[in-house]
């Protein structure tokens, strides 16, 4: 047994030593286990439908010679609230609303991109293009993003030639369906479905057809956590547009 | 005409021993558009490829059939760029596209340069100066598509050499039903004797 600083020397070399050969074996052996709770971050909640992260409800509803279309108002990051008066139904032109549900960026970009290609529609052609010619142009624009799609689902509502009305839906790579009395999307649509068959009637007149869609798309909403923070509504006729905003359970 | 559009034009076969069927001067582009020219066979043809293929695309995007002006402008367009790129050629044809859509029967003329205008009447290629004087005076705008070609084949007559036949001349119609025809031989025979 050696003495002094070659003593000192082994020591620290096997102290060293097997210090790196711990290290070597720590990689090798199962990773550590991991934290008994998830840091407070939302980012890292269990993964959710891209469609389901901003949270929408839109439907559109037939009468006679008029259409409603309503959406709710709630913008969300997934749980949290971050807007209560985000606008999901945009006018194209007079007669044609397109409702756009779904990831809100991509609602909004679609927007963009739909008002600028009627917009030169408008400048060729000088005149406005039909609601069944907007529903293939949109129909069209979303295939096109085949593989990368933009995650939306439109719905849009128009009154066509001799004012009839007119609404179609599609799914976000373009799958167009057509009705004869309602459509909707978003992530209460499941709800929407059942209070919509079972309040609509065909042929309503414009008040009582904002009864009804009003009291579908509120109805739906407080079924669905993320959607709601009220409603907004709008009723085309042939001569009037009207617009409402309703007050339901905010939250 | 008021109720709808014909076109007619004169087929010069270079020598007797052509076959007069291969040879068609009047084309339709989407079923309710049709057009005639007078020039280059060969760069109608072309111009023809190409109208076709953006009607058809125009249908793909919208799903309703290309209106007759937007087309009219987009092969002008066609026609305008071979004047202002590098290395092409102006096309050597002018097109008189006839066609009924939403707005009725409408007759556009386009030249080489990529300019268009819609007519009422109009002729062009040999003797048009004498067929547009001929128009003027026969032309009237509530006339039957039926004296609209009897004016056609008036007009073709007045600068024709030689014997017009049921085999020398093409007629391309669009009544009301908006369908573009081209009418067989024989119904070409049946207006000349008219006119006779």
């Amino acid at each position: 047994m050696t003495t002094g600083p070659l003593r000192e020397t082994q020591l620290q070399r096997t102290r060293r030593f097997s210090f790196r050969r711990r290290i070597h074996n720590r990689s090798r052996r199962a990773p550590p286990p991991p934290l008994a709770s998830p840091p407070p971050s939302v980012a890292s909640l269990p993964a959710m439908s891209i469609f389901e992260y901003n949270g929408s409800a839109v439907v559109a509803m037939v009468g006679k010679n008029c259409f409603a279309i309503a959406s709710d108002r709630r913008l969300g990051v997934q749980l949290q609230t971050v807007a209560t008066d985000f606008q999901r139904v945009f006018k194209i032109h007079g007669k044609l609303y397109i409702g756009l549900s779904g990831l809100a960026t991509d609602a909004q970009t679609l927007y963009q991109r739909l008002a600028f290609k009627h917009k030169l529609y408008q400048l060729r052609e000088e005149r406005d293009m039909k609601p069944e010619t907007f529903a293939s142009l949109v129909s069209a624009l979303l295939y096109e993003k085949r593989f990368g799609p933009y995650f939306c689902q439109p719905i849009i509502a128009g009154l066509g030639e001799k004012d009839q009305p007119f609404i179609c839906t599609m799914d976000c790579i373009g799958a167009k369906e057509l009705a004869k009395d309602f459509v909707v999307s978003g992530t209460a649509s499941e709800s929407l479905y059942g209070a919509c068959e079972s309040m609509y009637k065909p042929d309503m007149e414009p008040e009582e057809l904002f009864e009804t869609i009003s009291q579908a798309l509120l109805s739906s909403v407080d079924r669905d956590c993320l959607s709601g923070w009220g409603g907004y509504v709008l009723i085309v006729t042939p001569t009037e547009v009207q617009e409402r905003v309703l007050k339901g359970r905010m939250d | 005409a008021a109720n709808g559009v014909v076109i007619a034009t004169e087929k010069k076969l270079p020598s007797i021993l052509v076959d007069e069927t291969s040879v068609q001067k009047i084309q339709s582009l989407t079923p309710n558009i049709g057009v005639v020219y007078s020039g280059m066979g060969p760069d109608f043809r072309v111009l023809v490829r190409k109208s076709r293929k953006q009607a058809q695309q125009y249908y793909r995007l919208y799903k309703e059939t290309i209106p007759v002006t937007q087309l009219v402008r987009e092969t002008a367009a066609v026609m305008q760029e071979f004047t202002q790129s590098g290395g092409v050629r102006p096309f050597g044809v002018s097109l008189l596209i006839a066609g009924y859509d939403d707005n009725g029967p409408q007759l556009y003329q386009v030249d080489p340069s990529g300019s268009y205008f819609s007519w009422k009447a109009s002729a062009m290629g040999k003797n048009v100066s004498n067929a547009k004087t001929f128009l003027e005076k026969r032309y009237t705008e509530d006339m039957e598509l039926d004296d609209a070609i009897h004016t056609a084949i008036l007009t073709l007559k007045e600068g024709y050499e030689g014997q017009i036949s049921a085999n020398n001349i093409e007629i391309g119609v669009i009544r009301a039903d908006r369908e573009f025809k081209v009418l067989t031989p024989s119904e070409i025979k049946d207006f000349l004797e008219e006119v006779e």
